[in-house]
């Protein structure tokens, strides 16, 4: 029996990230998909309820709607802080957004196909919105004469 | 014998549903006469052995120990067996608890909550030699899975749960605290293990943090807080978190 006993014992310890044995660790496995994705939503959360409240000051509180025209992108684009701003907000608000629908969809559709169908859908808005928004913000360039300089001068900062 | 809170009578309100003859369940009234210190388990017998002998419902120890009699008493699943008449007022409404297919009158079917909690494999997993004589373990690391211990596996939690509602695959809180039980057990090596069953699609993150499940506890257990430390566990990838 003792003989049978210190074979069993294990000389050499799996990682439990990659594989998890009976009983071999009592370590447990962090990380995975869906921990990253509820981690990522905490985390993203907390930097959106900052992000959008100045967005939503900036531009249709302080700014009158009326007055976030095409010229006030312009002169705010003019600084390469707002560019930067509005990539981290859309990078964030987005993938934010489009993982609650998932986990919405991980609720409610209990049919494997119809899951497939819905995530897809959603991934590839993603990706398809994200190049988008990432383009325009990044690449955006003011039509020469369309905007007064004047105008130009009085909004940017 | 007459008690200081004295007989009164209870309108109570049973969700029915016998599916040899019921197309869909429905509502029937009862009066009973009962004493405030009476348990609701003992109302439900008063209508069974006086009344209507067709009202079903399972009981067994009837102390709150088996977990047997949980069901949804004015909204909120409770043990007939440990609410008193006292407690409840002169109207109260019964009916199976939710998330649970009905199997007749207020008994669940509990198969697929039992499979789940045995997706979590809520046993002691260790492959080291036993010792000669047992596993020790300090009043400490006793005590820190000690509230985990006292589940008695009635469903009162996991039929409380929306996410449950929402999604019966889903393992629920039951089946996590039992996982907690043995996941922070200082003796058990499996931690790795149910920490896989439990990071995936239909393991922790799908708590909503909505807190019915400790309100639900007849053992006082807080299952959400135990949910959270699970989730910490597999955030951080130990079991010494704070």
């Amino acid at each position: 029996m003792a003989t049978t006993q210190q074979e069993a014992s294990p000389q050499v310890r799996r990682k439990p990230r990659l594989v998890a044995a009976y009983g071999s660790s009592s370590k447990p496995t962090s990380g995975g998909w869906e921990t990253f994705s509820w981690y990522f939503l905490r985390v993203s959360g907390v930097a959106l309820i900052f992000l959008v409240i100045i967005h939503l000051l900036l531009m249709h509180v302080i700014n009158d709607v009326s007055a976030t025209t095409y010229c006030f992108v312009v002169a705010r684009y003019q600084n390469p802080f707002w560019r930067a701003y509005d990539l981290l907000l859309l990078t964030l608000a987005l993938p934010h957004g489009l993982n609650g629908l998932r986990i919405i969809t991980d609720d409610y559709l209990h049919s494997r196909g119809w899951r497939l169908v819905v995530q897809s859908g959603l991934f590839l808005s993603l990706l398809f919105f994200w190049l988008m928004g990432s383009m325009t913000i990044i690449t955006f360039q003011p039509t020469p004469g369309v905007c007064p300089t004047t105008h130009t001068a009085m909004v940017s900062r | 014998m007459a008690t200081a809170t004295g007989t009164r009578t209870i309108h109570i309100k049973v969700k029915r549903y016998q599916p040899d003859k019921d197309a869909k369940p429905y509502w029937q009234d009862f009066a009973v006469q009962a004493e405030g210190n009476d348990r609701l388990v003992d109302v439900l017998n008063k209508i069974k052995w006086e009344q209507d002998g067709t009202l079903t419902f399972r009981r067994s120890c009837v102390h709150g120990v088996c977990g047997s009699d949980a069901m949804r008493v004015n909204g909120r699943n409770r043990l007939a067996c440990k609410l008193l008449v006292n407690d409840i007022g002169a109207r109260v409404t019964v009916e199976p608890m939710l998330g649970f297919p009905v199997i007749r009158d207020l008994v669940v079917d509990m198969e697929p909550f039992f499979a789940k909690y045995e997706k979590v494999k809520p046993y002691l997993m260790n492959d080291e030699p036993a010792p000669r004589t047992e596993r020790l373990q300090s009043p400490e690391q006793r005590e820190r899975y000690d509230e985990t211990t006292k589940c008695i596996l009635c469903g009162a939690c996991t039929g409380s749960c929306p996410s449950v509602w929402a999604n019966p695959d889903w393992v629920g809180p039951a089946s996590i605290v039992n996982a907690h039980r043995f996941i922070f057990d200082s003796r058990d090596h499996g931690g790795a293990e149910r920490m896989q069953i439990l990071g995936d699609r239909n393991g922790v993150w799908r708590c909503r943090t909505i807190f019915n499940c400790s309100e639900a506890c007849p053992r006082g257990i807080h299952v959400t807080d135990a949910i959270e430390e699970v989730k910490r566990a597999i955030m951080f990838g130990t079991t010494d978190i704070a």
